[in-house]
């Protein structure tokens, strides 16, 4: 999608982008200098977004879309230092892979840094609070992760877009037609999957969950009791 | 084990639709991307010219699904050597202090 969308967005998307990448990597400098500890969930939750957005996988639509990966991120570390992780990925694809771009890289950082991770944290919180089951608050998380990237990728190409009759509204809709319902399937698998990796962080490193504040002491006792 | 199973399902139900929608019709199953680069000269009238080309693309398309599973396998090894790295860990921990085990 290199040079798709016009000068004019290109800067906007990356004069709003930029700031918060910057100050995500600001915040991710010193939680890994206070907490070294944390420095392999990181790379865990990098790898998973690299895993993720790698997989071009076919939808019902008849075109094939690929997850992102962004809901684990979100989670344990919150959108600003998962801004990071999918910028670092998302110069990768750009760069080596000609997927994405480098004039959309402002655009594909706002809807897949920045949007989709603080969907996925604001489930997540919410979830929490009305005592949702952990697993299925994340699998819901890393869904609504998911498709928000590509509701507000819609959105972006909408803006820079209108049609010439219907406006904005109906390029909407052609773009939400495009990757919206692309998407859904998708965002379910990635939802599921994302569940089963945050099970075995839960087994394996409930102490730093604990640290993050992601669950209570409680819950990850009982968690890593259950078999489920 | 018993989201493993239900991951698998949701995994298979996925396949399951994927076979049923390949076996419906001619699909393309081309990328959403290409797709939305459509969508953009419908509605401009095929006026609008991309104004900046990638850097370096893949000279082709065996050469670009390396990279993307090197990119895959790069990540899996992250997250499997980790995974792996605890579960040692904390068995080692519980055969070393058997008494603090529940």
């Amino acid at each position: 999608m290199e040079g798709f969308l016009p000068l004019y967005w290109c800067v906007l998307w990356y004069a709003i982008s930029l700031p918060v990448v910057a100050y995500g990597a600001y915040k991710m400098n010193i939680m890994i200098k206070e907490n070294r500890e944390i420095l392999p969930l990181l790379a865990v939750s990098g790898a998973f977004i690299f895993v993720l957005s790698s997989l071009k996988m076919p939808s019902v639509t008849g075109s094939c879309s690929h997850p992102t990966g962004t809901g684990i991120g979100a989670i344990l570390f919150g959108p600003w230092i998962t801004s990071v992780l999918s910028t670092v990925v998302l110069i990768f694809q750009a760069v080596f892979l000609a997927h994405g771009g480098l004039t959309t890289l402002g655009a594909n950082t706002f809807s897949m840094g920045i949007v989709g991770p603080t969907v996925g944290y604001l489930v997540f919180k919410t979830c929490r609070k009305q005592n949702v089951n952990l697993y299925l608050t994340v699998f819901l998380a890393a869904l609504f992760a998911d498709w928000f990237t590509y509701i507000v990728t819609s959105i972006e190409l909408a803006l820079a877009f209108p049609a010439a009759s219907g406006g904005l509204l109906a390029s909407l809709k052609a773009f939400m037609g495009v990757f919206a319902i692309t998407q859904i399937p998708l965002a379910i698998v990635e939802g599921a999957v994302s569940a089963l990796l945050f099970k075995y962080i839960v087994q394996l490193r409930g102490d730093v969950l604990l640290k993050l504040n992601v669950a209570s002491q409680d819950t990850i006792k009982r968690l890593q009791e259950a078999s489920i | 084990m018993k989201l493993e199973y239900i991951t698998l399902a949701i995994i298979l139900i996925f396949i399951a639709a994927f076979a049923y929608v390949s076996s419906m019709g001619n699909h393309e199953w081309g990328g959403a991307d290409d797709q939305a680069g459509n969508a953009i000269d419908k509605l401009t009238g095929g006026t609008y010219q991309p104004w900046a080309h990638s850097i370096w693309e893949p000279p082709s398309g065996e050469i670009e699904s390396l990279l993307f599973a090197l990119q895959a396998a790069f990540g899996a090894i992250i997250i499997g050597y980790f995974l792996g790295y605890y579960r040692g860990l904390a068995k080692a921990k519980a055969s070393a202090h058997p008494e603090e085990r529940q």
